[in-house]
């Protein structure tokens, strides 16, 4: 069998995205082990969400300010990483 | 009794995981490694980082598709949705004509979308179309061809054509599990139409709306084949959607990156919006 994989066209940079992702859920599903049921609690939102609705609502988050900081201020994304790094904080604390 | 936690179970879900794999994880990872890379063939690719994204959210080309996409999609689903609660609420729910009701309701859906969007290029026109030829007869000036507000005429009324039925069919299946009990003790109260409609039919109906509207919303967001064949886009840009303007630049132009990118912030946004749709309404039907 053939696993050449260069018609996928990776680089370091999305491989390390990908990696990370990877590196969360698995990193979920070990808290979910260490502490099952989700801890589902009613937060700012008004509705209740489970810790996997908290990282979904990070990661969409995260995407969308880093769109809005490439279309708004630059291509620098560092500061829009560490924002949405304190966004997801914000999420998982009051969400 | 203790419950046994058996852990094997999770085998049962491996078929899926593969299926989801190959048909979406991949491509969509292939799609992400593209956005950031420019190519002119040969599977050779260079570096190209967040260029893309920046010259798509700077193209005024994207944000007008958007705003067509939205604009189409919002009167898709504030005429389906009335409509196909009204056609399911007026339709029989016992003897002969269930059968025939149900079978002409599935028919629209049964057709491929190349072949709706023929129907209606061919029945639009107006020197052989049906209503092209005798809309103009009646004195309206209607050109689909040149005139981008009959364009937009033309491809809402089809895809009100092809999918109302999908919201009937949905609506009726709802309508139809209601028990009979309901409708007795609403009788005893004197509830007048309305309010059988109001506090019994439409709470019953909620679940099917949610899918109907995720669905419609999904579709109408995402529609490509017939306006394309309808319209191609036309006149001038005015039907050109988002996976219209996708495909232009991904095939027509073999931008494959700028066209990645694309298919990424069109991504987030329809998972967005749904999410928006689901919450609300998964909330609202908790509340009730």
């Amino acid at each position: 069998m053939n696993f050449d994989l260069t018609w996928m066209a990776w680089t370091w940079p999305t491989a390390a995205f990908f990696g990370t992702i990877l590196l969360l859920l698995c990193g979920m599903a070990a808290w979910e082990y260490a502490s099952p049921g989700g801890n589902p609690r009613v937060g700012v939102l008004r509705f209740e969400t489970t810790r996997g609705d908290r990282l979904f609502l990070s990661l969409l988050g995260s995407a969308f300010i880093h769109l809005a900081w490439l279309g708004l201020v630059g291509s620098n994304l560092w500061w829009a990483l560490a924002l949405s790094v304190v966004y997801a904080i914000g999420v998982f604390r009051y969400v | 009794m203790e419950k046994t936690w058996n852990n094997k179970a999770w085998f049962l879900v491996l078929p899926v995981l593969v299926l989801v794999a190959f048909s979406a994880v991949i491509p969509l990872m292939t799609v992400v490694n593209y956005s950031v890379q420019d190519t002119f063939g040969n599977n050779v690719f260079f570096w190209a980082g967040t260029e893309w994204f920046e010259e798509l959210l700077s193209s005024s080309r994207f944000w007008e598709a958007m705003v067509r996409n939205l604009i189409f999609s919002f009167i898709i689903l504030a005429i389906e949705v009335p409509l196909g609660i009204f056609i399911a609420l007026n339709m029989p729910k016992k003897g002969w004509g269930v059968p025939v009701c149900l079978v002409l309701m599935a028919l629209p859906l049964l057709i491929p979308w190349n072949v709706v969007g023929t129907i209606w290029q061919v029945f639009g026109r107006n020197d052989i179309g049906l209503l092209g030829y005798y809309v103009n007869a009646l004195g309206i000036d209607y050109n689909y061809v040149q005139d981008p507000f009959d364009a937009w005429v033309t491809v809402i009324i089809m895809d009100v054509w092809h999918w109302t039925s999908l919201v009937v069919l949905l609506c009726y299946a709802g309508l139809v599990s209601i028990p009979d009990a309901f409708y007795q003790a609403a009788k005893i109260d004197g509830a007048s139409r309305w309010a059988v409609f109001r506090y019994i039919q439409l709470p019953k109906m909620n679940r099917v709306l949610l899918i109907a509207v995720l669905l419609r919303f999904m579709d109408s967001f995402m529609i490509y084949t017939e306006p394309f064949v309808v319209t191609g886009g036309g006149p001038g840009n005015s039907t050109t959607f988002l996976s219209i303007d996708l495909v232009k630049t991904a095939l027509g132009q073999f931008d494959l990156g700028p066209a990645a990118a694309m298919s990424l912030v069109y991504f987030l946004i329809v998972l967005l919006l749904s999410w928006v749709f689901y919450t609300v309404m998964t909330n609202y039907d908790a509340e009730r």
